[in-house]
């Protein structure tokens, strides 16, 4: 690591301000440490097409999985004389892609850089209303959250004419009842308007039709918190604080059996290996490293020889996997890889809107496939079922992403501990009963 | 009929939105918090409230798994069973509870004191294995042993 | 139009169209489930999977869903594709994991679309070896039956029953693999398009629950094209017969007018027709009237054996000479005609007794009505629509009908033309395409185009209606003249003042209509009212003045009022059947004859004893009603075959004429169809001419020279002597079983079939195999296509017409040109009366047409009777607050019913509800009546 990685990884402009005794940051002491300058500076000297254009050559992309670059969806929104109003506003805050907590992290400690971050892209696309649609179980930030909403009506940076600048926002926070589906940011717009969180087909894109068939802009907590720094401090100063292409640092997260799970602040780009060795502290003591799945449950497992790829959108390709939302989660070797599997697709099964046809009936064949493999029940031509059923619930073939997302570790799974599988069926047993 | 308390609360959750149907989802979450379930009565009073019909309603509270459509304990605990629960300790903390309690996931206790829920990823997965009783989550729950202790707290 | 290439293949189709909808077009087979050809695409079922490339250069492709694929310019697809071929398979093996594997046993085997979609993909081999997921079934009432268990989650039957037809009580429950489509509780479903459901549905979990009762299977039907009886809206309908009954009722598409669906009162109403009560011989009446009460009998009652008790059957070979001897001893004969009988058995019958002896059989007011909205019609400039036309309208103002319950499909029609000009807005503006359903309804949210309703009582539109009204007939009159007024300043003043909401509606419904580019008013003779109908005339004809695409459409009482108003010659006046009265009571005439007709209906009760006591009386009818029981002795009673035991042709409120064909013969085999038993009649008296009248092509040429306005019925089927490669078309389908087994106990020999020299259709399997003609059509299947979703493969393009044209020939067709005038007969505002309520009928889908409603399905369904106040009338009326029952007295009859208080009716009006109700007899409304406390009631409480 040479002295200039090492300097980047001192930047945390996101996680750098928190409280140590894990409390949220009122708003003074959010304005201490420069929150707000970036909303006051945007609305008093830049153009709404300004904040667009920083924010376009940040190369900030989406956190919420799917990497998006966040200014050029900003701008498919129709905007000027005669574009269809009111437009909206929502972050995803539903995080419950399971292994994923980044975002709530960021909600507990700092609710104001959201809710800053919001109205700078609420500016940026002029809309007037702004939902964060939050998941039910987060009551922590729930609290903190709505104590800082008012904190921001307060000193009017919501509200009517923000900070007397003629930009008027209104911002609501909403607490889902539970469903996965939910964070599909169409499902999330079904959610929003009181209906079943069932997704929508794209195109028309949410930044066209999106809430009451309004346009309208979904990005995710940790991205729509990137925005008052990138504002505040230049494009440039953001691509800086990157290993690699894409803008920013990154909130990795750690969990399984490592020494210390949790996230951490660190350059875009950051080995896995770095993550997993230094910052999650390695394996826990008896416990050896066997494969992980590195951002959330719908990514695809990598193993030992992955471990020096960069976690960033780009560079986990060539190993078949994706960043997805940056937070890894770790199989170690006592841990047995059918359960595990069965732990991931029962979480999908559950979840699967019912809405079409592979994903409501080929992900309960999955698990029911599983349990019995785990159950000592599994036949050979099994593995050859998990595999075709992976295949079909490939991108395109199913009409949103939560089945293709159920499919990566489901494929990468079999493809790496089939002699695991194997096993079970052979044995007729698991071979890691339970202690 | 819904209390005047029940109608307030239902009330703020409607002013957020243009339409009354939309603020259905935060309406069904307001009355349960006051009944613990939501009941098929007390889903016409709703849906009428909300100038819906019955059906239109209870498409939407059937389709959430935190609106309960039956009756659930006093309190309700959610074990996570998401996949870093599950590599930490998940089937040993399942398994205590359940013996402990005398009940399977989806189950009420006889005593009418706990109702036991499965739950997707808490999101606290860095204090693995966890689980949510009411609004509180508990975490590292490894050994299971650990949760007895917590359970005394809710009566 | 766009290249689009298909499995290398180049095609020319038509932009703004899905692919799915284009291979179906072209004829190909490609398999789905959620998409519907009347609600389009939403990419549910992933059935319809094909392999999209980019270009010619691109090997690998990618899976995309046909239906949510554009038909843009270059679109490659293959629907051989190997990986395509797979994936559709693989869907099938999706569904059929849960599916029950009981197609024996399913009222769907045969013509289940999932049972076609699985033989087109091949999937044959079941590898699970896990248990099914079953759902328990729900009691949805006397029409739909429920099995869920076969359900599989293509969500049609919400996207019909709720997105299309405006249902709020059917719904999805649950979520992933436990989805459930039915309603929150056990009950009846509210809809009046229910039975949509058994066709949405591709599989068995909707089935028609009255057909189960006696259920036969799609192939074992004997079937023929037949159009409903049960409203003037001309649905075409597939009734279906096996074992001397009618089975069941099925839509049949035309694109001009049902189009895929039709009302519960057309699919369900036809069981009156198998009813014991049929009557089945010719008989003399015992005259064995109940003195003096006849008014209380209800229609069930009417038909007791106990009035029949004492008739005298007639035999064969002595009914003609009987009727030879009534008519040759005859001082004068009258001949009563009917609204729902054919062409051709009125036209006859006005041969035999002469035009200046025929009387349409309309109630002085309905005749007055009926021949205002049929010279309204033909007079223009203003255009007819069809229902496929109102269903594209952009703006509609409704003046006084009761749609719903009187005209349902057009109600239908009425809740998609609302979407209209949102969606154009949508489509162009956001470039959504309009088959993109749920993008289109996202975008829209409830956004609706203008609806103007102004009727006397709130109904089942209202919900989605920009504005409502509610007033007596003189003021919605009034206020159809004032929109006029305000559309053109050459339509007539109108004095006198308005409500400040009724100045407000008028203003809003003016400037919808003017800025919509296909304005239409809808009216009718629901209203009783001959103001509300020259109205809605001048409402149209202002619009007409800058807007050549103005349509009006007026909803005749019964389904073929139309047709006998251009055939009903002098008759048609202002007396209507009054004049017949008049006949008989001055003496011109002793005799009279009756064509399916219950003159209780038309007359006030002492018209009715006066017609009734003519000498002799001859009727024709299927059932036992007030008429047929109030004969007296030695009067004649013909059973005159209902509409599927007989061919014949009926014309539409949109002048629409539309042949029925017989789909079996009556099981009594002395039954037969009104026209013939008066063509026997003429020839056995005969009259000159007679014997060329044979056969129903000649009966419909000599009507055609007498009636210039109805010659085109003739053109509105093929002929009797149409022939395919010299062959007929069976009503048999080819898979027809048990032919020579059904009569095997009786004899082994398999009769003849039956001779048809009316029709090109043959009683029998044998035939020319392929598609006929669109009006010849007595099924829809196609190889590999047993479900009703072979419709696709009889049109030209999907949703589009059927192949050759809709059937049906309009006979009302306007030019278009000329100068508009205007009608200026308008009323002062309605003042109520001290002592009276003007009293108005009141419909009801279920119930306001007697037949349908003599249906036991239907008959459940029918609401109890009672009559609607205003709620500070009904308050005002002393001891009626405390007291639910009213008196309502006509002078000559009087009822006793149930009050319902509606905030919504106008004061001083009284709806009868539903009008038509059993025991509603002998006064013709709209009519002044007085409403009291009923005496003894008041008298028990005086007494407490
Ligand atoms: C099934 C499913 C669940 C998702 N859940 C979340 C979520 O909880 N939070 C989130 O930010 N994005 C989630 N996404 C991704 C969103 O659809 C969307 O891409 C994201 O919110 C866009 O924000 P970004 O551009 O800022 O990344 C989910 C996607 C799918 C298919
Ligand atoms: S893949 Fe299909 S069933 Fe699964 S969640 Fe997405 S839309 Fe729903
Ligand atoms: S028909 Fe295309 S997805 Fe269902």
């Amino acid at each position: 690591m040479d002295n200039r990685t090492e300097k980047k990884r001192e930047q945390k402009p996101l996680t750098g301000s928190f409280r140590a005794d894990g409390k949220p940051l009122d708003i003074f002491e959010y304005e201490q440490a420069g929150g707000y300058e970036a909303l006051r500076k945007a609305v008093k000297s830049m153009t709404p097409r300004d904040v667009q254009e920083e924010v376009k050559s940040s190369n900030l992309r989406g956190r919420g999985g799917a990497g998006f670059p966040t200014g050029q969806k900003w701008s498919f929104v129709p905007t000027g004389e005669g574009a269809p109003i009111p437009r909206y506003i929502a972050a995803n805050a539903d995080e419950m892609e399971p292994g994923t907590f980044k975002d709530r992290i960021l909600m507990e400690n700092s609710p104001h850089m959201l809710i800053e971050g919001m109205a700078l892209a609420a500016y940026a696309t002029g809309a007037e209303h702004a939902y964060i649609f939050l998941r039910g179980e987060y009551v922590t930030a729930a609290r903190a959250l709505e104590g800082a909403l008012a904190q921001a009506y307060e000193k009017n940076y919501l509200g009517k004419n923000v900070l007397g600048s003629g930009f008027s926002l209104e911002m609501h926070l909403h607490l889902s009842a539970g469903r996965y589906m939910c964070g599909e940011e169409t499902g999330l717009l079904n959610s929003l308007e009181g209906k079943r969180a069932m997704p929508r087909a794209k195109p028309p894109y949410p930044q066209v039709s999106g809430f009451m068939g309004k346009p309208t802009v979904v990005n995710n907590v940790e991205t729509l918190c990137n925005v008052p720094h990138i504002i505040r401090n230049g494009a440039a100063w953001f691509k800086s604080l990157s290993l690699g292409q894409d803008g920013g640092t990154k909130i990795y997260g750690a969990s399984g059996r490592v020494k210390r799970p949790g996230a951490w602040e660190l350059p875009m780009g950051t080995t896995i290996r770095e993550i997993l060795e230094v910052h999650a502290g390695g394996m826990r003591d008896g416990y050896k490293f066997r494969g992980l799945i590195p951002g959330g449950a719908s990514t695809e497992f990598l193993i030992e020889e992955h471990l020096d790829l960069a976690m960033d959108f780009d560079s986990l390709q060539p190993a078949g996997s994706r960043m997805g939302t940056g937070t890894m989660i770790i199989l170690d070797d006592r841990t047995c890889p059918v359960g595990m599997q069965i732990s991931l697709q029962s979480f999908f099964a559950r979840e699967s809107c019912g809405w079409c046809t592979p994903c409501r009936e080929g992900l309960p064949w999955i698990v029911h496939t599983l349990n019995s493999i785990e159950d000592g029940k599994g036949e050979m031509e099994d593995m050859d079922l998990l595999l075709d059923q992976a295949r079909l619930l490939a991108p395109g073939h199913t009409f949103c992403a939560l089945a293709p997302g159920a499919a990566e570790p489901l494929m990468s799974g079999v493809k790496y501990f089939r002699e695991d599988f194997e096993r079970h069926i052979r044995e007729k047993r698991c071979p890691w009963p339970m202690e | 009929m819904l209390s005047e308390k029940e109608l307030a609360e239902v009330e703020k959750e409607l002013a957020h939105y243009e339409k009354r149907k939309a603020g259905c989802i935060g309406a069904l979450k307001a009355v349960q918090k006051h009944r613990g379930w939501i009941s098929d009565e007390c889903l016409k009073d709703i849906a009428q409230y909300l100038e819906m019909t019955p059906d239109e309603l209870d498409n939407v509270a059937t389709f959430y798994s935190s609106i309960y459509r039956r009756p659930v304990g006093r309190h309700v605990i959610f074990i996570c069973d998401s996949v870093s629960c599950y590599t930490v300790g998940y089937r040993e903390l399942l398994r205590h509870l359940s013996e402990r309690l005398q009940i399977k996931p989806g189950q009420t206790t006889s005593d009418g004191r706990f109702t036991l829920l499965p739950a997707a990823c808490l999101g606290v997965c860095e204090k693995a294995p966890a689980l949510m009783i009411d609004e509180d989550v508990h975490g590292n729950l490894e050994p299971p042993e650990k949760v007895d202790e917590i359970l005394e707290r809710y009566k | 139009m766009v290249t689009v290439y298909i499995d290398g293949k180049p095609y020319q189709v038509k932009a703004e169209r899905n692919m799915l909808d284009v291979c179906l077009s072209l004829g190909m087979d490609l398999p789905y489930f959620c998409w519907h050809p009347a609600m389009h695409s939403v990419g549910a079922c992933r059935q319809c999977a094909v392999k999209q490339f980019r270009d010619e250069n691109d090997k690998k492709g990618k899976i995309v869903m046909a239906c949510m694929t554009p038909a843009a310019e270059g679109t490659r697809i293959s629907l051989k594709d190997p990986e395509a071929m797979e994936f559709r398979a693989s869907v099938i093996e999706w569904l059929m994991l849960n599916h029950p594997h009981d197609c024996p046993v399913c009222d769907e085997g045969g013509e289940c679309h999932l049972q076609d979609m699985t033989v087109m993909t091949g999937h044959a081999y079941r590898r699970t070896r896990f248990k099914k997921r079953t759902h328990k079934n729900q009691y949805l009432g006397p029409l739909v039956n429920h099995e869920m268990n076969r359900c599989i989650q293509c969500y049609r039957c919400v996207r019909f029953y709720n997105d299309y037809a405006g249902g709020r009580d059917l719904g999805v429950f649950g979520a992933h693999d436990n989805v459930y489509f039915g309603r929150h509780e056990d009950g009846v479903l509210e809809s009046e398009f229910s039975g949509n459901l058994v066709e949405v549905c591709p599989t068995g979990v909707f089935t028609d629950r009255v057909l189960k009762k006696q259920y036969t299977r799609k192939w074992d039907l004997q079937t023929a094209p037949s159009i409903c009886v049960h409203c003037s809206m001309g649905c075409n309908i597939i009734p279906g017969e096996r074992y001397g009954t009618l089975r069941r009722i099925r839509n049949r598409y035309n694109g001009e007018v049902n189009g895929y669906f039709i009302c519960d009162r057309g699919r369900y109403g036809f069981e009156f027709i198998n009813s014991p009560e049929r009557i089945g011989e010719p008989y003399l009446s015992s005259g064995d009237v109940p003195s003096g009460d006849i008014l209380l009998l209800s229609g069930k009652e009417a038909g007791d054996a106990k009035i029949l008790k004492g008739r005298k059957i007639l035999k064969e070979g002595e009914v003609l000479p009987h009727l030879r001897a009534v008519i040759g001893g005859a001082k004068g004969i009258i001949g009563i005609g009917s609204p729902r009988a054919s062409l051709e058995a009125n036209y006859l019958l006005g041969r035999l007794v002469g035009p200046e002896n025929f009387h349409p059989g309309f109630s002085a007011a309905e005749s007055v009505l009926v021949r205002q909205m049929v010279s309204i019609l033909s007079d223009g400039p203003v255009r007819t629509p069809s229902l496929k036309e109102m269903a594209h309208a952009d703006a509609v103002l409704v003046l006084g009908e009761d749609i719903p319950n009187t005209a349902p499909i057009l109600g239908l029609a009425l809740r998609q033309a609302v979407r209209q000009k949102p969606m154009e807005r949508v489509i162009r503006e956001m470039k959504i395409p309009q088959w993109h359903d749920y993008a289109i309804r996202d975008a829209m949210q409830e956004e609706r185009g203008p609806l103007f309703m102004a009727t006397a009582a709130g109904g089942r539109l209202d919900g989605i209606a920009a504005g409502v009204f509610h007033a007596a007939p003189d003021d919605i009159a009034r206020l159809g003249f004032r929109v006029a007024r305000a559309l053109s300043p050459n339509a007539p003043p109108i004095e006198g003042s308005f409500t400040e909401d009724a100045l407000s509606f008028a203003d809003r419904a003016a400037k919808a209509l003017r800025e919509a580019k296909r304005p239409l008013v809808v009216s009718g003779t629901g209203a009783g009212s001959l103001a509300v109908l020259q109205a809605a005339a001048n409402v149209a004809r202002a619009l007409w003045e800058g807007n050549r695409n103005a349509a009006l459409s007026l909803v005749a009482p019964e389904c073929n009022s139309v047709g006998l108003a251009l055939i009903g010659g002098p008759g048609i006046n202002n007396m209507g059947i009054k004049d017949a009265v008049k006949a008989v009571a001055e003496g011109r005439a002793d005799t009279v004859i009756i064509l399916e007709n219950d003159v209780f209906d038309r007359l006030d009760l002492p018209d009715v004893q006066a017609l009734l006591r003519a000498r002799q009386v001859v009727v024709l009818d299927h059932l036992p009603n007030h008429t047929i029981s109030s004969l007296h002795a030695g009067c004649v009673v013909l059973p005159a075959a209902a509409f599927a035991q007989g061919s014949g042709t009926l014309v539409s409120s949109e002048g629409r004429a539309q042949r029925f064909y017989k789909v079996f013969n009556a099981p009594s085999g002395r039954t037969a169809e009104s026209w013939r038993w008066l063509r026997d009649l003429l020839v056995d008296l005969g009259r000159p001419g007679s014997e060329s009248l044979f056969s129903l092509d000649e009966v419909l040429s000599a009507m055609g020279r007498e009636f210039p306005a109805v010659r085109g019925a003739v053109e509105a089927a093929p002929a009797a002597d149409y022939r395919i490669e010299g062959m007929k078309v069976p009503r048999q389908p080819h898979r027809y079983s048990g032919r020579t087994a059904i009569r095997a106990d009786i004899d082994v020999h398999e009769p003849k079939p039956h001779e048809d020299a009316d029709t090109p259709l043959s009683f029998s399997m044998e035939g020319f195999e392929g598609q006929p003609p669109a009006p010849l059509t007595s099924r829809f299947w196609a190889p590999g296509w047993n479900s009703v979703q072979s419709v696709n493969k009889f049109q030209s393009e999907v949703g589009g017409p059927l192949r050759g044209v809709d059937p049906g020939r309009r006979l009302i067709e306007v030019t278009g040109m000329g100068r508009v005038s205007y009608f200026t007969d308008i009323p002062g505002p309605f003042t109520p009366r001290a002592d009276e309520f003007l009293v108005v009928p009141l419909y009801h889908v279920f119930g306001s047409e007697r037949l349908s409603a003599m249906s036991p399905g239907i008959g459940e369904l029918v609401p109890p009777p009672h009559v609607v106040l205003n709620k500070t009338d009904a308050e005002s009326i002393k001891a009626l607050s405390d007291m639910k029952e009213a008196r309502i007295d006509f002078g000559f009859a009087s009822f006793r019913l149930q009050v319902r208080p509606d905030p919504l009716m106008p004061r001083g009006v009284a709806g009868l509800f539903p009008y038509g109700f059993p025991g509603l007899h002998g006064v013709v409304l709209p009519a002044w009546g007085k409403i009291t406390a009923p005496e003894n009631a008041r008298r028990e409480k005086e007494e407490k």
